[in-house]
């Protein structure tokens, strides 16, 4: 078992005409049994891009080739619209790696999303979702890779992983791997303001996961994602929950790279944070490097 | 990015906002020039307001009152060139280098108001107080049931019933008393400002204090000051906002990074570091610190990590002279780390780093990278780990 992605989902990429779009295409179909068919890109359709297939519109793939999971490389700009449109021809798991998409966008993204599960739950389907923007992706180790993720350092096991961060992701996989323990699923859910999925959609999945044992949650300074994370899983995590918090000694008002990692005032800082996690019972991790041994040690 | 006030009250004033009269005023000539013209209109008392990116400005004695020409003239030349330093702008605080000259408006009453993104509702929202002036954020510490909270939904924005709310929290007069027609105000004011909010994508958008002044029927809500914020992400979309930035505002060292596409923040400590990935960069900068260190700067080099925007780091780190060491930690994940090795070694000969340099690789092709890093014969320091790194840097440089 896994979250979300497996061996059988059937994947496009939007904007693999692109160069960062094709050469990750070419990386995710590389790993393990990835089944990365082709892309979109609006104007280019029936011609090919390294044995893959392009056509015109997510409609198109999803009708030829019974696409369920796109990933997506469109311009910051365009992302938005490419995402609806992935949303509106029925696929399930949209996957936006795009960095610097504009916030008013997003909410945009977010109000479609959730009339387009009304009519999906009238339909009698289950309900589509949006990984990132601003996030590495989503693996489901020796099974899938939808996105940027370097796809050696994981190893099939039971942590499940999900983060704010990308590189900081890698660590924590790194050091699990290296252990032993391996990941089920990691889940980057993005460092941006406005998210399709958050820390507690990625901790309910791991909940019922039957092959997640444990799960690691990165978080970071900006917004309350992580202290309403800690409250859902004090009230209904049944496996145990290791957390680390980035932005320590971040200063206040200052954007730390990413759109979402900022703290105004007095809210969104890395200690009221960490004291939510441990509040939880969720043991922080007091520097990345030792995110494995603390997990290690609640094991 | 930000913008200046007055350039925030030009903004409102072109949606359709009433604002005081004023103008821009980059010389104390300049400035009586400006009390001139309003005097025309039949303005009597000025205010001098230093134009700054950062709020805290009348504690600083950034905002005078002025009766005549001669009282624009001597706050003008006080104030120009002046360096504020407010509770926003740091301990070097910021030079003045421009005022607006505004019409006096005593306020009868002062309101808060703000638009924000909402990010754990999903939505623009609306704060208000009807005590204005305040500092906001403390407010909502200590008297939270001051401030209301109104989510918008983005598909109906802003509608009457929100404003008859608004009016109500506000306590404006109603009815037969409302003889300004105040409350008619009110909506056109929030309609107008949430409408910019969306089109000029902005991030806040703060009046503090908004104002009722003059007298019976002529009452007016009027804002006395006002900070816009714009999101980064979309001012490509918007070169009318991208004109306005004013460089000068910013940190010179943070402004040369950003030509170069890097994410760089300046900070106290001694420790420069480099880093890609924003998590990452944060992460080690906490890791620095838990070993005793003091981190320099926040710098994410992003995933490509090339020689020249290695190189363009290196540089930007240590110009700053309180930097004794430099920390580089890199995860390749996509990037080899043979390539990112070979970066470091070039840049750091062409920079020619003379500050202890260690460096921690992990990920893509390790073993190659450290070799490179070994044969480079540069006296650099290798590290097993981030918290090895973190370590050997701050013994390094005997912190």
């Amino acid at each position: 078992m896994s979250v979300l992605v497996n061996k059988d989902s059937i994947i496009i990429t939007q904007g693999i005409t692109g160069k960062t779009g094709l050469f990750h295409s070419q990386q995710c179909r590389e790993y393990a049994s990835t089944k990365l068919v082709g892309g979109v890109t609006p104007g280019r359709g029936g011609t090919q891009v390294d044995g893959f297939h392009v056509w015109d519109s997510c409609y198109e793939a999803v009708k030829k080739e019974g696409a369920n999971v796109s990933m997506v490389f469109v311009p910051p700009f365009f992302a938005a619209d490419a995402i609806m449109e992935a949303l509106d021809a029925g696929i399930e798991l949209v996957v936006a790696i795009t960095e610097g998409i504009p916030v008013l966008d997003m909410l945009k993204v977010k109000e479609f999303l959730l009339k387009k599960n009304d009519e999906r739950a009238e339909m009698g389907l289950k309900a589509a979702r949006l990984i990132g923007p601003n996030c590495p992706g989503i693996i489901t180790p020796e099974e899938a890779k939808i996105g940027i993720m370097p796809g050696y350092i994981h190893k099939k096991g039971s942590v499940g992983i999900v983060s704010r961060s990308g590189t900081l992701t890698y660590e924590a996989v790194h050091q699990t791997t290296t252990l032993g323990y391996g990941q089920s699923t990691c889940i980057g859910i993005g460092g941006d303001p406005i998210n399709g999925t958050d820390f507690i959609d990625s901790l309910k999945l791991f909940n019922d996961d039957a092959a997640t044992e444990s799960v690691v949650m990165i978080g970071e300074i900006g917004g309350s994602a992580e202290e309403e994370a800690a409250a859902w899983v004090k009230a209904n995590m049944k496996k145990p929950v290791v957390g680390f918090i980035a932005g320590q000694t971040a200063p206040p008002g200052r954007r730390m790279g990413h759109a979402g990692a900022i703290i105004s005032g007095s809210s969104g800082t890395a200690e009221s944070k960490m004291k939510a996690l441990e509040a939880a019972g969720i043991k922080v991790s007091p520097t990345p490097a030792e995110i494995g041994v603390t997990l290690k040690s609640v094991l | 990015m930000k913008i200046h006030e007055h350039q925030a009250k030009e903004l409102l004033a072109k949606s359709g906002v009433a604002v005081p009269a004023g103008f821009v005023a980059y010389s104390v000539d300049e400035a009586v020039q400006a009390a001139k013209k309003l005097e025309a209109t039949g303005c009597k008392v000025f205010v001098v307001k230093a134009q700054i990116h950062a709020g805290g400005r009348g504690k600083a004695g950034g905002v005078k009152i002025a009766k005549n020409m001669d009282e624009v003239k001597l706050h003008a030349g006080n104030i120009l060139g002046a360096v504020l330093k407010t509770h926003q702008t740091g301990p070097d605080g910021q030079e003045v280098r421009r005022l607006w000259i505004e019409a006096a408006n005593p306020p009868k009453r002062e309101l808060y108001l703000s638009l924000v993104l909402d990010r754990a509702k999903k939505c623009v929202s609306l704060l208000a107080s009807a005590e204005g002036g305040m500092d906001i954020e403390e407010l909502a510490e200590k008297q939270p049931e001051k401030i209301l909270t109104q989510p918008i939904d983005p598909m109906t924005g802003w509608n009457a019933f929100n404003s008859r709310r608004l009016a109500d929290f506000f306590e404006l007069p109603k009815g037969e008393a409302d003889k300004a027609g105040l409350r008619k105000q009110l909506d056109k004011f929030v309609t107008g400002i949430y409408k910019m909010f969306w089109e000029k994508d902005c991030s806040i958008l703060e009046i503090n204090p908004l104002c009722i002044v003059g007298e019976g029927a002529s009452e007016q809500i009027m804002p006395l000051d006002c900070k816009i914020n714009f999101d980064s992400n979309a001012l490509a979309r918007h070169p009318d906002i991208l004109e306005l930035r004013d460089e000068t505002e910013e940190d010179p060292s943070e402004l040369e990074a950003s030509k170069f596409d890097l994410n760089f923040i300046a900070l106290d400590g001694n420790i420069g570091c480099m880093v890609n990935g924003a998590g990452l960069a944060m992460a080690t900068m906490d890791i620095i610190k838990h070993y005793g260190g003091a981190p320099a700067n926040f710098l994410d080099v992003g995933g490509g990590a090339t020689t020249e925007k290695v190189r363009e780091a290196f540089k930007i780190i240590l110009k700053d002279p309180k930097v004794k060491g430099l920390f580089v930690n890199i995860f390749g994940g996509i990037m080899r780390c043979d390539v990112i090795a070979n970066g470091v070694v070039q840049a750091a000969k062409e920079v020619d780093v003379k500050v202890p340099l260690v460096v921690r690789l992990e990920g893509t092709n390790v073993e190659l990278g450290k070799q490179i890093l070994k044969d480079s014969g540069l006296a650099l320091i290798a590290a097993d780990s981030m918290a090895d790194g973190a370590q050997k840097i701050v013994k390094a440089i005997g912190a």
